[in-house]
């Protein structure tokens, strides 16, 4: 049944859906109301969960760790300084093949200070050897969630959904969420395979200790892993269309490319993509749309046709979807919402040049963008069109 | 796509009449968003919330800027925050105020300005300045962009859990607001 729901209640709701065995988290700021609710469902004996409130966000992955290891679901949620303070024990998940789920509701770190969003935190974890999905909106979080789970089980890795925050965690909208036989439908319980959890029959160690000889090559295992989900990842959200509809048929109507990995929405051959990831997607496309149908603000910005790439999966990263819709471009712009510190250009934009280079002629430029929840408007799309035809390549922010 | 603009002062729930607007214009079958300024709220100061309402689904992600209605809670605030930013000729501007309209202080040119005394209302049957509810019965009063049932049906949802005697005010005020 279609709902109006903030994020966070949304996620929660599809959580509870999923039924993990253990759910922990650190309740203090930065926090979401996806733990409180998921709290309160289960103060009210609305779910069968044990819900562990631990004493930091070190110590709720460890115990989201710990839980997996023994063989059953588990499920915790974060962000910025959150997501630091776990990021040890992050590492380790993913080292120790663990399919652990976590949610980022994404926002910027210190300092100074900030409570706003930006998807600073997702960064730190971007080599920690976790899938890594963004949502543009509730429905396409409630989808990864089922998807991360259905995933997860499969590749032995562990995923983290990154949903922006405030801008998605504290919005009503409306929304779809899975009844629990709809979730079963698709998810069914979680049997871990035999040596793949703490098990007294089967006696196995968890990250054992690994010297030169073994230890890159566990290393190259688990990037091979990484890269190979995109298989499964496809595979399992055309699953989910079948097994569940009502939570994919309001995605965009109008894409031309929609999977797990990309959506593309634009016309076929495009002079022009914009790429982005999260909620910013939204807001492009209407951008976009807006020049379309607007014959003097085209001639104005002399915009011949532009496409807008969502990157929904950053890792493992799609270069070979990504590469098939800028093949034929002239002008990739890319907008995102962290910064690389020192580097040449933003991280998404590092992937973007890299996948670019010696594949095609298109000029790929970095565009940073709201930063500590700076608001991002249309305007300020409408001048990155202007500016990444001028000559150079250089990095950008965008301010106003 | 029809965009709100809220003005209020922490702890007037300025974001829980965003959300019952969207909600309400859900519950009458529009596609609607719902979203705070997000600020540190400190009770007392000036904040903002926003609301849009649509036939198709709602993309952007946009603060409003160019308000279709603009509602001020604290009357307070004509004056000291930037009411007018974006507003247009059509722009339909409903004020909490005991005051008529021309001596309300309103510079700036609008044809469509709709004075309520929800204080009035609020004390009345909530038994407290809490304004946010009856504004919206004004806001149901003028256009169709959302009506009385699925803002009645709104404050039971949003209100679930709480006090029924707090819905069942709110309600009766929101009611009230809407007839007068």
């Amino acid at each position: 049944m279609r709902q109006i729901l903030e994020g966070s209640q949304a996620i929660a709701q599809t959580i509870k859906n999923i039924n993990p065995a253990v759910i922990s988290a650190y309740p203090i700021t930065p926090q979401t109301h996806i733990v409180e609710d998921l709290a309160k469902f289960k103060a009210d004996d609305k779910a069968k969960y044990t819900y562990v409130r631990a004493e930091s966000e070190f110590a709720a992955a460890s115990i989201v760790a710990g839980s997996s290891a023994t063989g059953v679901r588990v499920y915790t949620a974060t962000s910025s300084q959150g997501i630091l303070l776990m990021t040890e024990v992050l590492y380790n998940i993913a080292g120790m093949r663990l399919p652990v789920v976590l949610t980022c509701a994404n926002r910027g770190v210190s300092a100074p200070i900030t409570i706003w969003n930006d998807h600073q935190d997702a960064m730190s974890i971007r080599d920690a050897g976790w899938i890594i999905l963004f949502a543009e909106n509730h429905q396409e979080a409630v989808e990864q969630h089922l998807l991360a789970y259905k995933v997860s089980e499969q590749v032995g890795l562990p995923v983290m959904v990154n949903v922006d925050g405030f801008v998605l965690t504290h919005t009503y909208e409306g929304v779809s969420v899975p009844s629990t036989n709809q979730v079963k439908n698709y998810l069914p319980d979680y049997k871990p395979a035999k040596g793949a959890f703490l098990d007294t029959d089967n006696p196995a160690s968890f990250g054992a200790f690994a010297a030169p000889a073994y230890y890159m090559e566990i290393r190259e295992e688990l990037h091979d892993a990484l890269v190979d989900s995109q298989k499964v990842l496809k595979r399992e959200y055309e699953n989910l269309k079948q097994a569940i509809p009502e939570v994919i048929k309001q995605s965009e109507k109008k894409a031309q490319v929609n999977n797990a990995l990309i959506e593309y929405y634009g016309p076929k051959n495009p002079t022009t993509v914009l790429v982005a990831m999260g909620s910013l997607v939204g807001t492009v496309k209407d951008a976009v749309d807006e020049i379309e149908n607007n014959a003097g603000l085209k001639a104005k910005l002399n915009i011949n046709s532009v496409g807008v790439l969502k990157i929904k999966t950053f890792r493992p990263f799609p270069e070979k979807e990504v590469l098939k819709i800028i093949q034929k471009a002239k002008f990739v712009a890319v907008l995102e919402k962290a910064v690389s510190l020192g580097a040449t250009d933003g991280p998404l934009a590092l992937d973007m040049k890299a996948t670019a280079k010696n594949e095609t002629l298109a000029k790929v430029q970095s565009f940073i963008v709201g930063l500590g929840g700076k608001d991002i408007t249309k305007k300020m799309i409408d001048k990155i069109l202007v500016e990444i035809k001028k000559p150079g390549d250089k990095m950008k922010f965008i301010n106003k | 796509m029809y965009q709100i603009r809220i003005h209020g002062r922490g702890g007037q729930g300025v974001v829980t009449a965003a959300e019952l607007i969207a909600i309400a214009a859900f519950n009458d079958g529009h596609e609607s968003q719902a979203f705070p300024h997000f600020g540190v709220e400190r009770t007392g100061a000036p904040i903002q919330a926003y609301a849009r309402i649509d036939d198709k689904p709602i993309r952007t992600r946009e603060h409003v800027y160019k308000p279709d209605a603009l509602i001020v809670q604290d009357p307070t605030l004509i004056g000291t925050v930037d009411l007018a930013q974006g507003c247009h000729k059509d722009t339909i501007l409903i004020v909490n105020s005991s005051l008529p309209k021309d001596q309300l202080g309103i510079n700036f040119d609008l044809e469509n300005i709709y004075v309520i005394d929800a204080t009035n209302i609020a004390l009345d049957i909530l038994g407290k300045n809490i304004v946010n509810t009856v504004i919206l019965g004004t806001l149901a009063k003028i256009n169709n962009l959302i009506s009385l049932e699925g803002l009645t049906k709104a404050i039971k949802q949003k209100f679930a859990g709480k006090d029924k005697s707090l819905v069942e005010k709110n309600i009766k005020a929101v009611t009230k607001a809407f007839n007068s």
